[in-house]
């Protein structure tokens, strides 16, 4: 497929294919992701899910296809750069510092003073700690920010980070099993969470427990072995007779 | 016979990045006192020479190449306790492993200081070992050089046949490239790991004894080329065994032949400054595999 | 925590550390020691700005450097180039085949000044060179290495390659720098004689209040932003990639910052030794510039100082008495820091502190311990101040 120049789509993936030594992770993708959209990527395991984000987020660099975001492309682009546009990305285990407090945390992840000099002159100005409550308080960490990182449980880790990714106000958010290793009390919670934060902004979402994408997906999209599977609402891919067969069993 | 003097150089550069290509290419670990490894088997041969030359002269033309096979026992064993009783504490850490076995590399310099004096010495090479061999009047090789050239080419084949090919060498191999699976399989990974750098300490002490029959050595000769050791490593490509045999070539030659046109140390510092530069550009050496990203 | 104060001074904690130090460089030492040895200490302390460069770099940043003799070397270099320029006037030197030039040039039949000597005729010059050459070399290197994502190891060998580089060069080019025997028979600074005890006494204190004035500079540094986006760096490089920092400046701007410091020290070693030789410029004295601050609790500042001051008077008292020791209580020293101590001496007051001082201030340190371990080092907490 020839890609797009130009796109009102939020996200625009195309043909999107990478090798290593001649496995392709993933094998001539199309995505297309609107604003204020919630999506699900689901699929058995080594489907490329992970390495769809990796590509977006700029941590791998694909080897055909494109990636459009805001109509700009996104592949080439260093890492800090795709996150100055606007893309945020939360990982699978979760990535916080554990040496510094939530209020740290969420502070230097602040949009500003990201360069050097920037940080050398950086002062905690009342927007920054307005901002660090507000985010806190949607976070359910409003009680804890004095506390290290290390000593948050691994559901308020997770939470901490979709906190650090808020503040800097992604117009794409993107989560990696969001909910993994959380109760079910955290699950609701984070699913409320995400319905609150969808608004003016889009997410796409890796996830494996599917009551809690029921709950939470806007469109679901299927990967199998790199390729697309299948896309749809929640209902639809339940009933659809091959991702039953490769994923969702009887 | 620059050529020549080019190839030795190789030879003892190859031999060291062996050693030091197995400790730190497959294990990680960085070794900055290798290059004692290989005085500790310099050394050893010297007094095996002195042993021999006083209690059994008899032996003078023969002992040679078993005091080869010495210094890689000594040099290996050593390696061995050093494992044991250091590197092992520190393998996640691997700046810190970078100073301690620098304080070792003192430690042992400094032994050798004592043991041998500051000055240095030669042990009483074999008469096989003199001379050269002269195909024709004009080219002149020499013997020793033949037999350095010789030692490592046997021994690279050696190591290449024992990693690749031997279920000791499989060991190593799956213990360095995942250790916890290899740990649930029944690999003893500890002693695997102690084996390995025994191995390559081993190799070193060879390098050593080659090193006896082309320069003589004193209690800093290890210093003298660990910088090399570990640029011809790594401009190879730590995982590519023939990129570190070109890259010995390549560094060897390139320092003959700089030395020929620039004066003293320069040559050196010409080479090294290339090499640096090109690692700057592509710091994955030349021979590095594809990197899965 | 945000007043200047508090950014400068670190709390109760900064304060007692900067009057002990200042107490003990300022007052005990210049009073109980001859001028001699006065002048060693000052000699040591200006190690200290390198192992203090250390601290930030690798105590803070993670990123170990064993070549920071180069940086030392060219800021000392470069003060002793003015400082030889002005020794070498044609009438001082007027029984010289070429009067004029610097008499180890006359030894090697050179008939002019070579080019890169020229502009060190003029104090203001050598003065910026001594800290904008090292920076500037650093900021090649660092760009060249940190963009490609060479750390760690890597980066440590090369530091020591071209450490090497450095050395063998200035050894081999005679006519240029003075050779093995470097640049020596260094007399005054603008008609001021350097030699004098006078000048001595000025120098050292001179020397003493540069390095506080350094510290509390770095210490404002490290209680902002940048110390946390250390902190961070060190701990979850590819966190702080993906929050939308350019990780790789911020290693380049830590690592100018050390050359610049180490160069800064290396010009006061001239001034206050009067030489300066290729062998404070290669590999053995760059890795133990890394001791000096690996003994000090690689992440404490004022550690930094302490070390470098212990283990350059061990290395005296030890030369003179036991030689053959030497060497290997130096091997020990690197293996005991890194197995035993990883935080150093400042780990050891941190430990002894919590046994004896409950009456130290409890309110959070504005740079507590690490509770993870960040590169392998223990937990233990250890002062970073």
């Amino acid at each position: 497929m020839i890609p797009t120049y130009n796109t009102t789509f939020l996200l625009a993936i195309e043909d999107l294919t990478v090798s290593f030594d001649g496995f392709k992770a993933v094998d001539g993708l199309n995505l297309y992701i609107e604003k204020n959209e919630l999506r699900v990527i689901i699929g058995p395991n080594g489907a490329g899910k992970t390495t769809v984000l990796d590509m977006i987020c700029g941590k791998t660099q694909p080897t055909e296809g494109s990636i459009r975001f805001h109509n700009r492309e996104l592949i080439g682009l260093p890492e800090h750069q795709i996150v100055r546009a606007g893309v945020g990305r939360k990982f699978q285990t979760p990535s916080i510092y554990e040496n510094l407090t939530v209020l740290e945390n969420l502070e230097v992840s602040f949009p500003r003073g990201r360069s050097v000099l920037g940080c050398i002159a950086f002062t905690r100005t009342k927007d920054v700690t307005e901002r660090i409550h507000k985010v806190a308080e949607d976070i359910f960490l409003a009680d804890l920010l004095e506390t290290p990182g290390a000593l948050l449980s691994h559901g308020q880790k997770q939470w901490l980070e979709i906190g650090m990714l808020l503040m800097q106000e992604p117009q794409l958010l993107m989560l990696d099993e969001p909910v993994a290793g959380m109760s079910a009390g955290e699950r609701e919670q984070t699913a409320e969470l995400l319905k609150r934060i969808t608004p003016g902004r889009s997410i796409i979402i890796i996830e494996h427990d599917m009551e809690f994408v029921a709950r939470i997906a806007h469109q679901v999209t299927v990967l199998h072995l790199g390729k697309l599977l299948a896309e749809g609402t929640m209902e639809q891919i339940r009933q659809n007779p091959k991702v039953i067969e490769v994923y969702l069993g009887h | 016979m620059q050529g020549f003097a080019g190839l030795s150089l190789f030879s003892v550069l190859l031999l060291m990045a062996l050693g030091l290509a197995i400790i730190f290419g497959q294990m990680g670990v960085v070794n900055l006192a290798h290059g004692e490894f290989m005085a500790l088997g310099a050394y050893t041969v010297y007094l095996c020479s002195s042993l021999v030359h006083t209690y059994a002269p008899a032996l003078a033309g023969s002992y040679f190449v078993f005091a080869i096979i010495i210094a890689f026992l000594v040099a290996g064993t050593a390696g061995y306790l050093a494992e044991w009783g250091l590197i092992r504490h520190l393998y996640k850490r691997p700046l810190d492993t970078l100073l301690a076995t620098w304080g070792l590399s003192l430690i042992m310099q400094q032994g050798f200081r004592l043991t041998f004096g500051a000055r240095e010495v030669t042990p009483v090479l074999p008469e096989w070992l003199m001379g050269s061999f002269k195909p024709t009047d004009s080219i002149d090789i020499p013997i020793n050089g033949v037999f350095v050239m010789g030692l490592t080419l046997l021994l690279t084949l050696a190591v290449w046949t024992f990693m690749y090919r031997s279920r000791l060498g499989l060991r190593m191999r799956a213990t360095v490239q995942n250790r916890t699976m290899s740990g649930a399989v029944g690999i003893n990974t500890g002693l695997v790991d102690r084996l390995t750098f025994a191995l390559g300490c081993g190799i070193a002490g060879v390098a050593g004894a080659a090193f006896t029959t082309i320069g003589s050595t004193g209690p800093d000769s290890g210093s003298r080329y660990i910088v090399d050791t570990f640029l011809v490593v790594v401009f190879g490509g730590t995982s590519s065994l023939f990129g570190t045999i070109a890259s010995a070539f390549g560094i060897a030659q390139g320092q003959s032949i700089a030395g020929f046109f620039l004066e003293g140390t320069m040559g050196k510092v010409a080479v090294l400054l290339g090499i640096v530069f090109i690692l700057m550009l592509r710091p994955q050496g030349l021979f590095a595999n594809k990197v899965r990203s | 925590m945000n007043s200047l104060y508090q950014r400068l001074f670190g709390g109760k904690r900064g304060v007692l550390n900067l009057v002990v130090l200042a107490a003990l460089l300022l007052i005990v030492l210049p009073l109980s020691l001859s001028i001699f040895r006065l002048n060693l200490v000052g000699k040591y302390l200006t190690f200290s700005f390198v192992a203090l460069g250390l601290v930030m770099l690798w105590g803070k940043g993670g990123v170990l450097s064993l070549g920071q003799g180069v940086f030392f070397g060219l800021g000392g270099y470069c003060m002793a180039m003015f400082l030889k320029l002005e020794a070498s006037d044609p009438i001082s030197t007027k029984i010289q085949s070429t009067p004029g030039i610097p008499d180890f040039m006359d030894w090697n039949q050179l008939t002019k000044l070579p080019t890169l000597w020229l502009p060190f005729k003029h104090l203001p010059f050598a003065l910026i060179a001594t800290v904008v050459v090292p920076a500037l070399v650093a900021f090649v290197i660092g760009y060249a290495m940190f963009k490609r994502r060479v750390g760690g190891v890597y980066f440590a060998i090369i530091t020591q390659a071209i450490a090497l580089i450095l050395s063998l060069g200035i050894d081999g080019n005679q006519g240029l720098t003075g050779g093995r025997n470097g640049i020596t028979d260094l007399r005054t600074l603008c008609g001021w004689d350097i030699r004098s005890t006078h000048a001595q006494y000025v120098l050292y204190f001179v020397t003493c209040i540069l390095l506080f004035v350094i510290i509390l500079g770095l210490q404002w540094l490290l209680s902002g932003k940048m110390g946390k986006m250390l902190l961070a760096m060190n701990e979850r490089e590819d966190r702080v990639r993906f929050s939308g920092y350019d990780v790789s400046m911020f290693k380049v701007f830590t690592f100018c910052l050390a050359a610049a410091l180490s160069g800064i020290g290396g010009a006061l070693f001239v001034l206050q030794v009067g030489f300066i030789s290729p062998s404070l410029v290669g590999i053995v004295p760059s890795i133990e510039m890394v001791i000096f601050a690996a003994v000090g609790g690689r992440s404490s500042l004022y550690g930094a100082v302490y070390g470098a001051l212990l283990v350059n008077t061990g290395k005296s008292l030890f030369s003179e008495s036991f030689p053959q020791l030497w060497l290997f209580c130096m091997g020990g020293l690197f293996i005991a820091v890194v197995v035993l101590f990883p935080n150093g001496l400042a780990g050891l007051v941190e430990q002894l502190t919590q046994r004896f001082g409950p009456w130290f201030s409890k309110q959070r340190q504005p740079e507590a311990a690490p509770l993870v371990a960040l590169s392998g080092a223990h937990t233990e907490k250890g002062t970073n101040a």
